[in-house]
């Protein structure tokens, strides 16, 4: 693992058996994550970005699970280099190791805070739980802590919204308050998973901003998934595309954006309808649909839809990420013709 | 296109006059009023004939509310809903009882927004879109039935023979095709399309669209499109009517709308969305607070509290909808005084331009 990274995801694989059949939600997904760093993973549904972070969590559910791939994480400490790191597909998910880094060194902001957040709880009670879950303090420095982190995040009135239950707030002072209790412990690394898909888009313009501001602030690393190319532009410094389970394409976001080298990447940026296209033109369409999990083509997982694929070459063999200038890397035949082997 | 014509040329097919619609809110043993939810609160509005008019606004402003009300799905508090009968006459849909609203039924359909929720898991695709033709359209012969749901499945890309499946077998957006062919089995003249992409993936959004497009032309359909998505409302729509808090705020056409917004909400509402151009940021100043429920609204303007050019006025007196330029309807105290920028002047971010390959076709799938 290279020193630089505070995570490093090497050839993941998580499937789902079930009678259908299995669903290979997450086949081989590689990237990394330096602290300080907003990585970004963009995708279409089913092209397993959520699933890609349960994994990290150590919270899929059965029948998932983690059959391969390594998910190397440098804990907090000072001993030495060696000795803190950890594979975390290797722990298990309900042991006493991996709870004590998930919600402490490895944070989530969830996609619906109505529902991460217990009704029937106060914000403070369930605040304090969490800071006490992993520091050991008392219940009045606990709830000192929660303010804290409740006028940082910006609610306005913290001390008073500690007593007040979750359905009483908006959706922004929600997701806000989830924000609080993914702080609360300072993680080295924050997942969002969707943060902003459930609130207005004047809301989701402040959520945005107070991430990026909360980042730099704390020089945490963040890996932010969404499926809104619009949000990626905004936030990511380095943007992972995923398409069914595989990384189509990684890069600088600069790069993604201006000089996308994956089919699937360019015809993805085309798609979006822009504020700024002229009116009524016929979009750029990517023909056909996301097939089902269980019918997973063979071969390249896109070929089927895309514009340039070759016959006999790219419905057959699988092709590897290969590195490009700048430290973009693509998993496309037009680029480099190695495959994967089976 | 009609875009270029003045509006006042164009035939009217809907006229909403005072549209409003409130909700009771009760509390106790006797369900005493306690107070009114105010979700769409006096607006007015016109569609043309062969238009797009988008309603636009967010969650809690009472564009789903006007919606339902034009589709008769719910029963206006007060305000008139005057259609244009296929023979030429208007009539008053808010008042009419549900006997004689039937037959007008045909010509006033919807598109829904989730294409999961919209379809019934256990009917298949004939008799989903044969229903309306059996129920309304008075189509008792199964072959023709069947005919014509062939006719319509070719209509938006699908093909004839999926019709014995069932909902499951269909991915979402082919199952929004289905969606809008049941919208369309009766040759209706204004389709309600609410949020129809929003539940869609990007790369089947621009497949729905363009569909939407390409059927408006074919079959001179009327759509009032409500979404909160301003990328896909310019795109499609003609007109624009943003809503905020159950209040009509601005009406335009939407180049000017977007060239040159008048109300600050407008251009909050537009600044807020995430440009997918990593080149573009920090021209982003969110607006601060929430949206104000619409059971207790603030005083004067709804929009004073979070706008950054608020004077006292603003707080005292709630201004009317005026007509600033030629149907550009702005309801804001200093409409005449402010220069806001909208988003539509600036050029379109260069990517990928250059290295488009992909047909813009809407061909069969599956």
């Amino acid at each position: 693992m290279n020193p630089d990274h505070i995570l490093s995801v090497r050839d993941l694989k998580t499937r789902f058996l079930m009678d259908e059949g299995t669903a290979k939600a997450v086949d081989g997904v590689s990237f990394d994550v330096s602290p300080g760093q907003v990585v970004g993973i963009v995708g279409e549904s089913g092209c397993g970005k959520s699933v890609t972070i349960k994994s990290i969590l150590g919270i899929v559910q059965k029948p998932g699970e983690v059959v391969g791939g390594e998910i190397l994480f440098r804990q907090r400490g000072n001993g030495a280099a060696a000795a803190e790191m950890v594979d975390l597909a290797k722990l298990d998910g309900r042991g006493k190791e991996m709870r004590a880094i998930r919600g402490s060194d490895i944070a989530l902001i969830p996609q619906e805070p109505m529902a991460a957040l217990s009704p029937v709880h106060t914000i403070g009670n369930q605040l304090v739980e969490a800071v006490r879950l992993h520091q050991d303090v008392s219940k009045r420095r606990a709830e000192e802590l929660a303010i804290e982190r409740m006028t940082e995040v910006g609610v306005p009135n913290p001390a008073e919204r500690m007593s007040m239950y979750s359905w009483e707030l908006s959706g922004g002072l929600r997701q806000r308050v989830m924000i609080a209790m993914a702080l609360s412990c300072s993680p080295r690394l924050l997942i969002a998973d969707e943060p902003t898909t459930a609130i207005d888009v004047t809301t989701q313009a402040q959520v945005l901003r107070l991430l990026r501001g909360l980042q730099q602030n704390h020089g945490m690393a963040i890996i932010f998934i969404t499926h809104d190319l619009g949000v990626i532009a905004q936030v990511a410094d380095y943007v992972v595309v995923m398409y069914l389970g595989r990384v189509m394409e990684t890069g600088p976001v600069d790069d993604i954006f201006h000089n996308p080298q994956h089919p699937y990447t360019r015809a993805l940026l085309e798609s979006i309808p822009s504020v700024h296209a002229l009116s009524r033109e016929p979009l750029p369409t990517i023909e056909g649909s996301i097939p089902h999990p269980f019918n997973r083509p063979a071969g390249c997982p896109f070929a089927p839809r895309c514009v340039a694929a070759m016959p006999g070459k790219c419905d057959r063999r699988t092709p590897k990420p290969t590195q490009l200038n700048g430290g973009q890397s693509v998993s496309c035949f037009l680029h480099n013709d190695a495959a994967e082997e089976d | 296109m009609p875009v270029d014509e003045p509006p006042e040329t164009k035939q009217t097919l809907l006229e909403v006059n005072g549209l409003s619609k409130y909700f009771p809110i009760k509390k106790g043993v006797l369900r005493k009023i306690l107070g009114q939810v105010r979700a769409v609160d006096d607006v007015s509005f016109a569609i043309y004939e062969g238009e797009t008019l988008g309603l636009v606004g967010e969650s809690g402003c009472g564009k789903t509310t006007t919606a339902r009300c034009i589709m008769r799905a719910m029963d206006p508090t007060a305000g008139e809903i005057m259609f244009r009968k296929a023979s030429g006459d208007m009539v008053d849909i808010a008042a009419l009882p549900e006997r004689e609203m039937r037959p007008l039924r045909r010509e006033i359909q919807m598109i829904f927004q989730d294409p999961y929720g919209s379809l019934n898991p256990r009917m298949n695709i004939l008799d989903i879109l044969g229903e309306s033709l059996l129920v309304i359209g008075g189509m008792t012969d199964r072959e023709e039935r069947s005919e014509r749901v062939a006719e319509l499945l070719r209509l938006v890309g699908l093909r004839p023979e999926y019709m014995q499946r069932f909902p499951h077998a269909f991915s979402g957006g082919q199952r929004q095709r289905i969606v809008i062919a049941r919208a369309l089995a009766l040759n209706p003249r204004l389709v309600v399309a609410d949020e129809p992409v929003s539940a869609l993936d990007v790369s089947v959004q621009a497949q729905v669209l363009n569909l939407m497009l390409k059927l408006q032309q074919e079959l001179n359909l009327t759509y009032l499109f409500v979404a909160h998505d301003l990328s896909v409302v310019k795109h499609i729509c003609d007109r624009v009517v943003v809503m905020y808090v159950g209040k009509i705020v601005e009406v335009a056409p939407t180049q000017a709308l977007y060239e040159k917004p008048k109300h600050p909400y407008t251009a909050a509402l537009m600044s807020a969305v995430p440009v997918a151009d990593p080149r573009q940021r920090a021209a982003m100043t969110p607006l601060e607070g929430d949206v104000p429920s619409p059971a207790n609204p603030p005083s004067g303007c709804y929009f004073h509290p979070r706008c950054p050019y608020a004077v006292d006025i603003c707080s005292q007196q709630q201004p009317a909808l005026e007509e600033g330029a030629p149907g550009h309807f702005v309801r804001c105290h200093r409409a005449a005084e402010l220069s806001l920028s909208g988003i539509g002047d600036l050029d379109r971010p260069q990517t990928v331009a250059s290295a488009s390959s992909s047909d813009a076709g809407v061909g069969p799938i599956g």
